[in-house]
């Protein structure tokens, strides 16, 4: 190491970073506590568990801030390539636990390869896209950039992984950052606004208001570009029809079910909705200031299946209530504009562009996690950063930030 | 700063304020969501409160409780089930044992299902030590009724597990709890029954156990239902009941100066105790579907028989009211009552005219169908004059529900005009057509209870109390002025000295001499019913002593041949042991105890069969 420019390590994002490690590992405890209690310890129980996972993190971030930061612009491709030969391993000798095919056990240990491949396509996208001559303009540069990211992603989801998939498409704020248009953002929200208005409502009264508006542009501009707003108007009608048609005919049965549970479209407490149902009562049953730690009935008698992975939000909302709940949203979304601030000043391109990969990957995971838990978003397995209980995905996340930590610590060095 | 960093920084803050309003929503604003939490983890287990004892006018302890206790089973919990040592220690069939286990798994493998229900102390006593083998097994305490004597079931009744359908119309209940089913059990139900506690406890996912919700703040003890003192004299009562063995009938004993009912014996009675515990069903299938003896018909209170003779004492105290007849009002008997081509034969024996008094207690029938026709003839019509007559038997607690703290009870029958009017749809009917009622015949019908109401009457010269069974709720004597206050009947008392003077020479030389006490002055009445069934029954109506009476009695007894036969001795042993506290005739005493009409009974079952046979032909 030349230490050309010194070593500033950010400690607000350290700072928030064992934040929330402890607001996960608490929360764990109470999530696994039982009467016949046993010790921090007990390799036997999750949270003894996580807190050796936790002490394995810290080896991995020594080892991060003391390899030299020339080795992560060197390595992407290859550990690109490892990533990607993972992916397909596992597929091929994986191990299949609750029906997917994700995980390779070595003795006790299970490695999700799943969730390191955000590391690697996060380094290589950013190696690649950081090279002088990239520009997003350019076809050929730009699809290669967008195969970077679908590669991994269309490995995962045979395991079948959806969630973890759907992470992939985080990376879109990365291209946003880095030129695509913002027409792009818009049009995927307005798209997702509409596939779920197009449940909900009657497609054809929908088609009929919706082209209302456009039917006044185009008498609007009838001497000039109405052809571009007809355009349009049978993009939207045509996505509003075939809404229904994608949603019985291409998708599974289980997403179906949990997107109508999402939707309230279909009751069922015991069967498929009781996964969500439970969430539910179990956050709204915290009340403003909560049951108190180690109080949640619900998380205690585990009223909610996959209460210390997935759904571990519900025992923070139980037993912190609404102010600790609050607390907890405020202290991510400070996290994650952090380390956006931070991305913004990099000087180095592949620097900035990989900060906001990792600021998008756990924007991502943040939003659709919680918004699982609340029941705004249909159940999908991915963990909430951090704090889920989970030895690969806790690695995978703290590797994937502290190597932009390493990178934000040499910002002032000359090249 | 670049307006695009804004825009990912505008959408980290969108999702927050949503996520916000969100939390909002459903902790603060969302009120079921709280209440489903608690739905989940808080079980509401009910206390039973124990129900109220029943006691006899003695304080002598009736109904009192006992604990029982069923074995349950959580199947999820059985390990390595050893059943040849389970069924050797339970004693139950290895395929009793599997259909309840598979029956107990398809309901739910982690909650609790019964396997043997209410093993009775003796017989928890001896396995409860073998309970620890069976792991998945357990017990639950059970209270039930615990009877202290073998008779007298239709008293208090019995209790039973509440139906579906029971629940449904009844709130107050839920699945599990008993309900008094059939006698002070059934009347009293709200006062025994007391105030279920409830115990909250707080379970996980798996329904398991986790302790006490808040430690117990909001569990509410049992309040034990209040006891009952009854005016039934229990050991009068199975006196009443051994004499009244291998026959068929009802007694009836009231204390005429309260109306508080001493005896509602029924017979064949059984051992309540046999509708308690583990064969609790099958016994009570087998009582139920006694269609001969019909055990569970309580005869006492709703066996309507005609009252035949004792009914001449009631028509001769409304011909005084009415001046139809005075007590030296003398008819000849020639052998009965004739009238054109209508013919009421007459056993009486005499010959001259007699009076009043020899025509009760020679029981002529002449005289009182005299008396009766003179009734109903001094009314411009028949039926002004039937009706009139009917009036009187009424006021006599005739034809009517008593309306009283008994589940059951019947009207018996008094015919009024509107009744032969629609038999005699020309209206042509006169005195004559309905002589019958003149001896307590035909068209009048009387439940043992109401016979011994009227013998009360006579007892008390002219009013009565309803008749009760219970005296004292919790201790504290009843107020209902239903009870409290007398009820006159339509005949003036000065006119009762009159048939209480023939009801006394009954025992002195009249037709129940044989079953006369030296040294207590009984009046009575026998009666010999004819009925569409079979042999005549014998029947006694009674009270004693003459002078300020304690006691006044009516038995039945089916197919007894003569009111003499059966019924007269037992009413006048029931009534020395109450006077008397012991009986000095021990060789009567003996012959009712052992006498039997079971081969009446058989004879006239065969006789039924045949008819029903030759009817079917």
């Amino acid at each position: 190491m030349s230490n050309r420019g010194g070593f500033h390590i950010d400690w607000p994002i350290v700072v928030m970073y064992f934040a929330l490690l402890l607001i996960g590992w608490m929360n764990i405890y109470s999530a696994t506590f039982s009467e016949a209690y046993t010790g921090y310890f007990d390799m036997n129980q999750n949270h003894g568990r996580q807190l050796v996972f936790i002490m394995g993190a810290v080896v991995l971030i020594s080892v991060i801030l003391i390899l030299d930061i020339r080795l992560y612009t060197l390595l992407p491709w290859p550990i690109f390539a490892l990533s990607i030969l993972s992916l397909v391993a596992v597929l091929l000798f994986g191990q299949k636990i609750s029906g997917a095919r994700s995980w390779f056990t070595i003795g006790s240990l299970a490695i999700q390869p799943g969730e390191f491949a955000k590391v690697a396509a996060a380094l290589a996208l950013a190696k690649y896209m950081g090279t002088i001559d990239f520009q997003w303009k350019k076809l050929r540069q730009r699809f290669i950039a967008l195969g970077i990211i679908a590669l991994p992603a269309l490995v995962i989801l045979p395991q079948p992984d959806l969630g973890s998939a759907i992470v992939f498409s985080a990376f879109i704020f990365v291209f946003h950052r880095e030129g695509m248009s913002s027409i792009w953002i818009f049009l995927g929200v307005t798209l997702g606004v509409l596939f779920v208005f197009s449940l909900l409502f009657n497609t054809h009264i929908l088609s009929a208001i919706l082209a209302l508006p456009f039917l006044f542009l185009m008498y609007r501009y009838r001497k000039g570009r109405w052809a571009q707003w007809l355009g349009v108007l049978i993009l939207v009608v045509g996505f509003v029809q075939s809404v229904d048609f994608t949603f019985n005919n291409l998708l599974e049965d289980r997403h179906r079910n949990r997107i109508n549970i999402m939707l309230g479209l279909e009751h069922d407490p015991q069967g498929v909705g009781y996964n969500i149902h439970q969430a539910q009562i179990a956050i709204g049953s915290g009340g403003l200031f909560g049951k108190g730690y180690l109080q949640g009935t619900q998380t205690k008698f585990n009223f909610v299946p996959e209460q210390h992975t997935d759904f571990i939000f519900c025992t923070i909302g139980e037993e912190w209530g609404f102010v600790g709940s609050v607390l907890v949203l405020v202290l991510f979304a400070s996290f994650i504009v952090r380390l956006l601030f931070m991305a913004e000043r990099q000087k180095v391109a592949m620097y900035r562009i990989y900060g906001y990969s990792v600021a998008s990957i756990l924007f991502f995971h943040f939003t659709i996690n919680i918004a699982m838990a609340m029941g705004l978003f249909p159940v999908v397995g991915i963990p909430l950063p951090f704090i889920s209980y989970g030895g690969s995905s806790l690695w995978a996340f703290t590797i994937l930030l502290f190597i932009f930590i390493k990178m934000d610590a040499h910002r002032k060095d000359i090249w | 700063m670049d307006r695009r960093f804004i825009l990912l920084s505008g959408f980290v803050l969108a999702v927050l304020l949503i996520f916000s309003a969100r939390l909002f929503y459903l902790q603060i604003i969302d009120e079921d969501l709280k209440l489903s939490a608690e739905n989940n983890v808080i079980r509401r287990i009910k206390d039973y409160a124990p129900r109220g004892h029943i006691y006899d006018r003695e304080n002598r302890l009736v109904v009192g409780n006992q604990s029982a206790y069923d074995l349950m089973v959580v199947p999820s919990q059985i390990r390595d089930l050893d059943t040849a040592a389970f069924c050797q220690v339970f004693n139950i069939e290895k395929e009793e044992l599997k259909r309840k286990l598979t029956r107990a798994t398809t309901y739910s493998r982690l909650k609790p299902s019964v396997v043997i229900k209410q093993m009775m102390r003796s017989e928890y006593v001896e396995v409860q030590e073998h309970i620890i083998f069976f792991p998945g097994f357990y017990f639950q305490r059970r209270l039930l009724r615990e009877y202290l004597y073998e008779g007298a079931p239709n008293i208090a009744g019995f209790i039973g597990e509440v139906s579906e359908t029971f629940i449904r119309n009844n709130p107050g209940y839920s699945r599990g709890d008993f309900y008094g089913v059939a006698g002070i059990e059934k009347s009293y139900e709200q006062t025994l029954r007391g105030k279920d506690g409830v115990r909250r406890i707080v379970v996980d996912v798996h329904n398991r156990e986790k302790g006490r919700f808040q430690e117990g703040m909001y569990d509410t003890l049992p309040q034990p239902g209040e006891h009952l003192t009854t005016t039934i004299d229990i050991e009068l009562q199975r006196y009443a009941e051994l004499l009244m063995t291998n026959k068929r009938g009802g007694v009836v004993a009231i204390e005429p100066s309260t109306g508080e009912l001493l005896i509602v014996a029924s017979s064949p009675t059984y051992d309540p105790s046999l509708l308690v515990g583990r064969h609790r069903n099958q016994n009570y299938f087998q009582l139920f579907s006694d269609s001969i003896e019909k055990p569970l018909f309580d005869r006492a209170l709703l066996a309507e028989y005609p009252p035949g003779s004792p009914f001449k004492i009631v028509n001769a105290l409304i011909g005084l009211q009415e001046g139809a007849i005075s007590p030296n009002s003398h008819y000849a008997c020639g052998g009965g009552f004739r009238h054109g081509r209508l013919f009421v034969r007459c056993k009486c024996g005499t010959a001259a005219p007699i009076p009043l008094k020899t025509g009760i207690y020679k029981s002529c029938n002449n005289y009182f169908c005299q008396t009766y026709k003179k009734i109903v003839d001094s009314y411009p019509t028949a039926q002004e004059g039937l009706e009139r007559w009917s009036n009187y038997v009424r006021s006599f607690g005739m034809g009517e529900f008593f309306n009283n703290d008994l589940p059951t009870g019947r009207r018996g029958n008094v015919p009024d005009s509107t009744y032969y009017n629609r038999i005699y749809n020309d209206h042509r009917w006169k005195a004559v057509s309905t002589i019958s009622n003149g001896i307590g015949q035909g068209e009048l019908l009387s439940t043992p209870l109401q016979l011994a109401n009227i013998a009360a009457i006579v007892a008390n010269r002219g009013f009565y109390y309803t008749p009760h069974i219970v005296s004292h709720i919790g201790g504290e004597p009843i107020t209902d002025p239903h009870f409290t206050q007398r009820k006159k009947t339509m005949v003036d008392s000065i006119h009762f000295e009159h048939v209480i003077a023939g009801m006394f020479e009954v025992f002195q030389q009249g037709t129940a001499r044989l079953a006369k006490v030296e040294g207590i002055d009984m009046c009575g009445k026998t009666g010999t019913a004819e009925n569409p069934h079979g042999q005549d029954h014998s029947i006694f109506m009674a009270f004693a002593p003459k002078d300020n009476p304690k006691i006044a009695i009516a038995v039945f007894v089916e197919n007894g041949y003569w009111g003499s036969r059966w019924a007269a001795p037992i009413a006048s042993l029931i009534m020395e042991k109450f006077l008397t506290g012991e009986v000095q005739r021990e060789a009567l005493e003996k012959r009712m105890l052992e006498g039997s009409l079971e081969d009446e009974y058989r004879e006239q079952a065969i006789r039924l069969a045949e008819r029903r046979a030759k009817k079917n032909e």
